[in-house]
């Protein structure tokens, strides 16, 4: 962090936002990895601190270079459709939507991608505009109900998560494996649908699933940051989501705008499940009962990483992290969920990242007073 | 066709104990989107009194101990969501979004650890309470009764009266509607607003108890509540916020969620092939048509979700 040197003069440090979001989301993971300290403790006391240490190494665990970095390049793999998720959900969340249909979003462009990928047998990039529209009609659904007919968004949004759900296991079920519940393998089927690696994977020791999906993630994640910040467009969002009545005066079409932030908002998440499924690194399961965790995963890579895109790149990095991790524990002593409890905890601890921003803002501003207060 | 009502009448129980707990959060001014959470931790509370208790035991007494547990339970995981919403002014929707997973996660990771405690191969995440769930039920010719149908009726009952003839109830309602007008003749907002939440844990713990018995003698807790919570929600819209409407919705839901259970015991709908999935979906599609078309003229308390500030009158 440069911020820290250049710190001390006209505004405090710990008056400036960014330094407070950090600050926030770190105290999030201290407390989020500290509570789930504590519950490993009241499973078994004896292995607790080494299974902690297991989830915060994940893939460190390895004692070669080589099979580390393989199994970093694993991590990244599933890192970059949460990181899409994530992005989902706070496009939407900057226009005051609460995008939880991301997940549905997901299943949808995972069906549409596989369908095309195995079904129609098509190349990779028509998989993925085939996710990416799937998952954004998806998301249109939602926006339109949202914007004419007052539907709350998170309602609407979990419903459509079921009936994704249960739409793509039926379509795909065409295409499953005769002896198994998944769908045929990529690489046995349709080797132009897998996504092209352009090389990336030497850097992993020839792990064959890392591909281009990983950097597009993050330049999508560097996109969306300049369309926020930079564009009329952005700042119309923006304006939707901090005061919609204002946004509406001032002659924004504000309904047009809901119903393309979630357009949009599903179009990522959807491309998301394709930058999984098409690198051949998952088959999808035609019986599965619920819906894949990997949309609400991103609401908590999401409000970790601050609400802002470059931060949800860490943020998505750290949440997939202890994910993995957490598969590493001993089976038989303590079940690997107790990931997603940490990241659970750590959402609800972003619940009161707000006020604890307050409560710093006000401390700064007693002690300035109080430091003034003979002057003025 | 016996069976049919016994799972529409089961259904529309959890339904009613759930969405009126929504409607009792609701009116106070807090949205509850933690019901699904809620429900699941009023399970798991509820399943694992089932698996321990000696099922030789008076028969009412079982049915008290897990209704006690369940509601136990609930209420005591509702303050995490009223802490945060009430207290801390955090964000409504991401704190019930957190509770939901964090149920999910922590019932996972208990039930698991239990069943690693008792035989370290059993890695599963099922409670299984084959034996004790017989207390629950009466036999009534091929009808199966199920006490808590009579629970979900008295709280209907319940609620109606708390919520329109009490003093209490009106009061939370003004909470809802209006905290500022509310407040200044002397009726404290927060200690309102606490209350509806902690009713809501109440009955939505009861709804999860009711739903992972309905049907079935073990429960995967992986799999959560499947979404119900929301249902509920879509009910309780449905129903307008009043609990005799919010009833009648409840035994809506509870049909088409009845169906897929019972389909295949019909002949002619077994004769049109429509594969089950289409059965599953059901309840889901019909919520989203129903929200569709009644929520645009909505009678939402008006002052729901919006954090309570003393200070901005």
């Amino acid at each position: 962090m440069s911020a820290e040197n250049k710190s001390t003069e006209k505004v405090s440090f710990f008056a400036r936002p960014a330094v407070q979001s950090i600050l926030a989301s770190l105290l999030c993971i201290v407390f989020g990895l500290l509570i789930g300290y504590i519950a490993l403790l009241f499973i078994n006391a004896k292995g607790a601190t080494e299974a902690i240490i297991t989830i915060i190494k994940n893939y460190f665990t390895y004692p070669t270079k080589a099979a580390a970095l393989k199994y970093f390049g694993n991590t990244l793999v599933k890192a970059a459709p949460l990181l899409m998720c994530a992005l989902s959900i706070q496009f939407c969340y900057q226009a005051g939507l609460f995008n939880i249909g991301a997940a549905g979003q997901y299943v949808a462009g995972a069906g549409a991608s596989l369908f095309c990928a195995l079904k129609l047998g098509l190349p990779w990039y028509v998989c993925l505009i085939a996710a990416f529209v799937a998952g954004g009609i998806f998301g249109i659904v939602v926006g339109i109900l949202k914007a004419y007919l007052n539907v709350n968004e998170v309602i609407s949004g979990i419903m459509l998560n079921w009936i994704g759900l249960y739409t793509v296991n039926m379509l795909l079920s065409g295409v499953k494996e005769t002896a198994s519940p998944y769908t045929v393998t990529l690489a046995s089927t349709n080797k132009a649908a897998v996504l092209p690696s352009i090389g990336l994977e030497k850097f992993f020791s020839n792990n064959k699933y890392v591909t281009i999906a990983i950097p597009l993630a993050i330049l999508i994640a560097v996109l969306l940051k300049v369309i926020l910040s930079m564009t009329v467009f952005g700042y119309e969002i923006r304006a939707t989501g901090i005061a919609k009545d204002a946004a509406k005066y001032s002659g924004m079409k504000e309904k047009r705008n809901i119903i393309l932030t979630l357009f949009i908002g599903g179009a990522l998440a959807g491309l998301g499940a394709a930058f999984l499924y098409l690198t051949g690194y998952e088959q999808w399961s035609v019986t599965q009962s619920s819906v894949p965790g990997m949309g609400f995963n991103g609401i908590a890579a999401t409000f970790l990483g601050g609400l802002d895109p470059i931060g949800t790149i860490f943020a998505s990095y750290f949440i997939q992290h202890i994910t993995s991790g957490g598969s590493y524990l001993d089976k038989n002593i303590y079940p690997s969920q107790i990931s997603d409890f940490i990241s659970a905890i750590i959402i609800y601890l972003c619940g009161f990242v707000l006020f604890f921003k307050y409560f710093l803002n006000s401390r700064i501003r007693n002690k300035k007073n109080n430091a003034e207060g003979g002057n003025k | 066709m016996v069976l049919l009502l016994q799972y529409t009448l089961l259904f529309a129980s959890v339904l009613i104990l759930v969405a009126l707990g929504g409607c009792f959060s609701e009116h106070s001014g807090v949205i509850n989107l933690g019901l699904e959470g809620i429900m699941v931790i009023g399970a798991l509370g509820g399943a694992l009194t089932l698996k321990y208790i000696n099922p030789s035991l008076p028969k009412l007494l079982i049915v008290l101990a897990v209704l006690g547990t369940s509601i136990l339970c609930g209420v005591i995981y509702s303050m995490l969501l009223a802490f945060a919403c009430i207290n801390f002014k955090a964000d409504q929707t991401l704190v019930g979004t957190a509770l939901n997973m964090l149920a999910a996660a922590a019932a996972t990771v208990i039930v698991k650890s239990i069943n690693i405690a008792e035989n370290p191969d059993n890695v599963s995440s099922t409670v299984q309470y084959v034996t004790a769930k017989k207390a629950l039920v009466v036999n009534i010719g091929k009808f199966q009764f199920n006490w808590f149908m009579l629970v979900a009726l008295i709280a209907l009952i319940a609620s109606y009266i708390v919520l329109y003839k009490t003093r209490f109830g009106l009061r939370l309602m003004a909470c809802g509607e209006h905290p500022q007008a509310a407040d200044s003749v002397g009726i404290n907002v927060y200690t309102m607003r606490w209350a509806g939440v902690l009713i809501s844990g109440l009955l939505a713990g009861i709804g999860g108890i009711v739903y992972i018995t309905a049907g079935v003698s073990e429960w995967k807790f992986e799999n959560g509540v499947a979404g119900f919570g929301f249902l509920a929600l879509a009910v309780m819209i449905f129903g307008q916020w009043k609990p005799v409407n919010i009833g009648l919705a409840a035994l809506l839901f509870g049909f088409f969620r009845a169906l897929s259970n019972v389909y295949s015991g019909f002949d002619f709908l077994a004769a049109l092939n429509i594969p089950g999935s289409v059965y599953n979906m059901m309840p889901y599609i019909i919520s989203l048509i129903v929200l569709a078309l009644t929520s645009a003229n909505s009678r939402a308390p008006k002052a729901e979700g919006i954090p309570y500030d003393k200070g901005s009158r």
